[in-house]
């Protein structure tokens, strides 16, 4: 066991390095580095002292270490636009980002699971046909012009929610978050909805076929055999053992929802992460972009991390073939 | 299968392509995707004899006309049946030339993408051992990240243009040939046409090519059609974002983002109705994915 997860810290560690040499490359060697670290606003003088204080006059590998030297101190550069630590702005824009992402988790797993259970007990019905139909539809649909939809018909036509923004915030553990006020939270739920849209068709689909396949099992026929009520033989043995598998993957998506909360915030000018590194990238605020992909590898190598060692602990045939 | 051996067609010689082309009819669904598809197709093929307006040309551009709603006869005569935008540009003739960036850029990439994942797939289960453990390490890594982020990251790098897009397309996409021509090569391999191939010497890279590959095609055509759909859904998606091609030439991510701010006064058709084409593309052609999947699966076939 502790071989297996020293094997794939090891492996984490391996990738980081790895994404740490790409982004360094991609700064530093594709574009001009004077370019990219300096303020285009500087003089000559400010230039030629900017390049001796960052070392750009020296080999790239000296370059690389540096570099990483502070990147490990936490020092990612200062935005250019903002004069602030680059590490400092992400962290702050973070919570409203993983607020984002839980609220469209948690939507994703109450639609989808209903709808899906019934499509999977019913597959012929013209209701399970519809959700279905459904969900190749939220697989198609391209998020950010659902975005818009929505906010056309909900926030201009109808006038029902707030079209853009985070509304009013309230301070727990120090943080501040949407979902404590009722403003927060009418401002929250249309951009969960959006970024929930497809995890919802993802759902539905994991559990329908998680129910079929379970239905046709030799514990099921037997409950129904014993003369136990549909609904207890649905919700105690089908139920419980689709549900494992579906939070697993609901879980491991977690990553790419944040992710893809870029276009969502994007949209809905949430002041996320997302905008951020949006905001930047059209600014050209490369200490910032930068920071942001370091951040964003570590908590997606991380993720990765610990979904893998909850596979192993859970599943002893992961661990049996990784010391093989 | 039922539905072919029914056909009278079928009792002429059976080649493997005609039983694929009667199955594949069978659904009307996926012919119905078919159909659409190349009604898109076509329309942005032929964009300069059917848009009714040339959307690059600004000399036939009127700024009077702009944000026409649909069905207004703007000063030039034409009748806007989508309306116009900001520059008074016909929505209708925008869509359609979007179309064409949206639908090269998409495809281009897939193949382009289709090409490189398929020879290294081939490559690593062909070789095997270590070229293989490299490349499919390489793979897990691409598929490990999502795409939304690494073509991000790509077109940080690079800066915008139709190019950088196609090249962040590709480098997201690659894995899932790779992955996909593997696993059946990997099957393949052990076959005897393929130990005989290798007795009469030929040359491996014929083999690969013209032995090997031919053989791990059903599931690569699924791979790509699903592909194709999801490169040009996320072209849109980066052009919204404004990471996409230039604003001299709009696809219709770029055409959906420049309504943005005039939705919020009610003028929704800058934005609807691209998003609208855009969605007609991209359903058609999963809804032939969905059925190809159904029909190349030797799973489910006795």
């Amino acid at each position: 066991m502790s071989v297996y997860v020293l094997r794939r810290l090891l492996q984490s560690l391996l990738v980081l390095v790895a994404m740490s040499v790409i982004v360094f490359i991609g700064v530093y060697a594709v574009g001009d580095p004077v370019e990219i670290l300096i303020s285009p606003d500087a003089d000559q003088l400010e230039r030629e002292r900017a390049i001796q204080a960052l070392g750009l006059d020296r080999p790239l590998w000296e370059q690389y270490l540096v570099f990483v030297q502070r990147a490990l101190q936490g020092d990612l550069g200062r935005s250019f636009v903002f004069n602030e630590p680059a590490l400092r702005l992400i962290l702050q824009k973070m919570p409203a980002t993983l607020e984002l992402a839980f609220g469209a988790m948690v939507i994703a797993i109450l639609v989808g699971l209903p709808l899906g259970l019934y499509a999977g007990l019913r597959p012929e019905s013209p209701g399970a046909r519809l959700i279905m139909a459904g969900s190749i539809l939220g697989f198609s649909l391209p998020t950010f012009w659902v975005g818009l939809m929505l906010i056309m018909v909900f926030a201009v036509q109808l006038g029902w929610l707030p079209s853009t923004g985070r509304g009013e915030t309230a301070a727990l553990f120090g943080l501040h978050w949407s979902f404590l006020t009722a403003n927060g939270l009418s401002h929250l739920l249309m951009p969960a909805i959006n970024l929930a849209l497809f995890k919802i068709s993802l759902v539905i689909r994991l559990t329908r076929s998680g129910v079929r396949e379970t239905m046709l099992m030799d514990y099921v026929k037997f409950a129904r055999a014993k003369g136990l009520s549909p609904a207890r033989v649905t919700f105690v043995h089908v139920f419980k053992n689709i549900l494992i598998p579906v939070v697993t993957v609901v879980g491991l998506e977690l990553g790419s929802t944040i992710a893809f909360s870029v276009v969502t915030e994007s949209v809905f000018a949430w002041p996320g992460m997302g905008k951020l590194i949006i905001d930047s990238i059209n600014a050209l605020d490369r200490p910032v972009i930068v920071a942001y992909l370091m951040i964003i590898v570590l908590m997606f190598i991380v993720i990765n991390l610990v979904v893998d060692i909850l596979y192993s602990v859970l599943d002893p045939r992961v661990r049996l073939e990784g010391s093989r | 299968m039922s539905e072919a051996a029914l056909e009278p067609a079928a009792a002429r010689e059976e080649t493997p392509f005609r039983r694929f082309v009667s199955e594949f009819m069978a659904s009307k669904v996926a012919v119905g995707g078919l159909l659409v598809f190349a009604a898109v197709a076509l329309l942005a093929l032929f964009a300069p004899w059917i848009a009714p307006q040339n959307p690059y040309d600004l000399a036939q551009l009127d700024i009077m006309d702009g944000r026409l709603p649909p069905g207004a006869v703007g000063g030039s005569g034409i009748t806007h049946w989508l309306g116009t935008d900001d520059q008074g540009r016909d929505m209708l003739s925008g869509i359609i030339y979007g179309l064409r960036i949206s639908l090269t850029v998409g495809v281009g990439s897939a193949l382009i993408a289709c090409l490189l994942g398929a020879s290294l797939g081939l490559l690593a289960a062909y070789a095997g051992g270590r070229t293989d453990s490299v490349i499919m390490r390489l793979v897990d890594l691409q598929l490990s990240f999502p795409t939304i982020l690494a073509a991000l990251m790509i077109l940080a790098f690079l800066g915008k243009g139709i190019l950088n897009v196609v090249i962040a397309l590709v480098v997201v996409e690659w894995a899932y040939y790779a992955r996909t021509v593997r696993g059946s090569a990997l099957v393949e391999r052990r076959r005897e046409y393929i130990e005989a191939a290798q007795c009469l010497a030929l040359p491996t890279s014929r083999i690969l090519f013209r032995h090997l590959l031919p053989n791990c095609l059903p599931p690569l055509i699924v791979v790509g059609t699903i592909q194709i759909a999801r490169a040009i859904a996320l072209e849109a998606t980066l052009s919204f974002l404004g990471l996409g091609v230039p604003i001299t030439e709009p696809s219709l991510g770029l055409l959906i983002a420049n309504g943005y701010e005039y939705m919020l006064s009610g003028k929704y058709w800058i934005s609807f109705y691209p998003g609208i084409a855009l969605l007609v593309t991209i359903v058609s052609i999963n809804l032939m994915g969905d059925h190809l999947r159904d029909v190349l699966n030797p799973r489910l076939k006795k």
